[in-house]
């Protein structure tokens, strides 16, 4: 255990790791028992309030797995409906027309540059007063379509930094055996760009799924986050719920986050190809995630 | 079409306000918590790393609203920890920055961690040779040169906690996002123009921030 910020411990370094070790431990330990000991005070340790969740399976039909059922859905259609608009919005951003690249610029600037919570309750609003969908649909309709119009911009903005990761000599050389633009686009960049983004569009899968959890929030979307008034209105048990939910949506997402890196570290690695990389990191960094990839406007 | 403006039946500036202060105060306490972070990922005790990264781990993957109803729900309503506040805003207002803090600063951290990495293996090499400790290699040698390279990153970190500031409307924080579902519900006949309003308000918040730290960010690079 070394690196280079630090020596490999000696003797002395040693004994002062193992007191750092001790005080730390304290301290981690002291947090814990003053949050245990408020539960407890609170009946929150109480195991009526844990056991629900091992015994009773009904927990799981009636509330659970439907509600992380409905997160997967609104995470999968936004998804699904954002990656092709997205990358024609990316590949538009790249035009040689100003007419296209500049309209095209300003809507994924506008886009991100509001909180897709904003755009959710808009979309609501919008749906409430054109009458066309049916009420129990709304909330779903209401957040897909803001995380469509926020995601398809960062999107766009993956699409376009991967393609200017792809080296140089693969525009040269589609030039060079007279192709045109739209062939060297879609023989030869978007093929290998798409790859080089994979691992930022699974972590930008991470970000949309978080972002459901608003739509459960605010507009009544029946997903696993809403679930939360639901059983803790049945069995009493806030903290307890809070904690399986949070532990649910933790294992998905932490799933998904360990495919982004692994996806990383085999682009990195592998032989063929061109190397080119979208780090999924950069794409993360919020649950709003307008983070640099490609250059700011 | 803009009368909703000038009726004064909404503060609207005053909600931006509250975005503002949301913002400003949870963004000194996430650059100092995640710096601590960061300091705990790459120390030399084990058990500092593998709490550092436990916890980045674990938050970073629970939905910010989570963690802000969690806060709300749990923490206020069930365990009765007020936080000093004194009445519903203030309680609210300060347990919304609780949960930002503690999501935003796994973000500073990581940019930082990245930051660190870009600094020259040499710096450190040669600040230890001269005796310094990990602490002063740290502080002295790393953090300084790390900071001066993340401030584009952190800048996105932070534009992305302008935006998520608006989740504090799930606890009832009288924020922008909270006025204007407020006031889509009563001005449905000025729909796009109420949208219009607040969406111009994010943009004047975050467009000038990107600018000027991207103009800071290139200024003050380690030039290498």
């Amino acid at each position: 255990m070394s690196s280079v910020l630090y020596d490999t411990p000696g003797p002395k370094a040693k004994v002062r790791n193992w007191i750092y070790t001790g005080v730390f431990a304290v301290v981690v330990a002291l947090a814990l028992w003053w949050i245990l000991d408020r539960m407890a005070q609170q009946n929150q340790l109480d195991a009526d309030k844990w056991l629900p969740f091992v015994t009773d399976s009904q927990i799981w039909t009636t509330f659970l797995l439907p509600g992380l059922g409905e997160t997967l859905k609104a995470g999968l259609i936004a998804m699904v409906i954002a990656l092709p608009l997205g990358a024609l919005l990316g590949i538009g951003r790249l035009s040689d027309h100003a007419w296209v690249r500049v309209p095209i610029g300003t809507v994924v600037e506008f886009f991100r540059a509001i909180p897709v919570l904003m755009l959710m309750i808009f979309s609501s609003a919008l749906y409430v007063m054109l009458g066309t969908v049916s009420s129990d649909l709304r909330p779903l309709y209401a957040v897909v379509t803001g995380l469509v119009l926020y995601n398809a911009s960062v999107i766009a903005e993956i699409v376009r930094a991967g393609i200017l990761s792809l080296p140089r000599g693969q525009t040269d050389a589609a030039k060079a055996i007279g192709m045109r633009k739209g062939q060297m686009m879609f023989y030869v960049l978007v093929p290998q760009a798409v790859t080089a983004m994979l691992p930022a569009l699974v972590s930008q899968l991470v970000v949309i799924l978080k972002d459901t959890a608003l739509g459960g929030a605010v507009l009544g979307f029946a997903d696993l986050m809403s679930m939360n008034r639901q059983i803790s209105a049945n069995y009493s048990n806030t903290i307890a719920t809070m904690v399986v939910i949070a532990l649910i949506y933790i294992a998905v997402n932490f799933a998904l986050t360990a495919l982004a890196s692994f996806l990383e570290r085999r682009l990195r690695q592998s032989k063929k190809g061109t190397g080119a990389v979208v780090e999924g990191d950069v794409a993360e960094v919020d649950a709003g995630g307008a983070a640099g990839v490609g250059k700011a406007p | 079409m803009f009368d909703f403006l000038t009726s004064g039946q909404y503060d609207v500036l005053g909600a931006f306000w509250v975005t503002v202060q949301l913002t400003l105060y949870s963004a000194v306490g996430s650059l100092v918590w995640g710096t601590m972070l960061a300091g705990m990922r790459v120390s030399p005790v084990p058990i500092m790393r593998s709490f550092g990264t436990a916890y980045v781990n674990v938050v970073r993957n629970t939905p910010l609203t989570l963690l802000i109803i969690g806060c709300s729900l749990g923490l206020n309503q069930t365990l009765k920890i007020t936080l000093g506040g004194e009445d519903f805003k203030e309680i609210g207002f300060r347990l919304a920055v609780l949960g930002l803090i503690a999501y935003t600063g796994t973000f500073v951290c990581e940019a930082l961690r990245s930051g660190i990495n870009t600094v020259p293996v040499g710096q450190a090499e040669a600040a230890r040779a001269l005796g310094l400790n990990f602490f002063q290699v740290l502080t002295l040698i790393v953090l300084p040169q790390a900071f001066r390279a993340v401030i584009a990153p952190l800048t996105n970190v932070l534009i992305a906690l302008t935006k998520n500031t608006t989740v504090a409307a799930t606890i009832g924080v009288a924020e922008a996002a909270l006025l204007m579902k407020e006031m889509l519900e009563n001005e449905a006949d000025a729909l796009f123009a109420v949208f219009a309003v607040f969406a111009l308000g994010f943009v004047l918040l975050t467009l000038p921030t990107g600018l000027l730290l991207g103009w800071v960010a290139k200024r003050v690079a380690v030039k290498r």
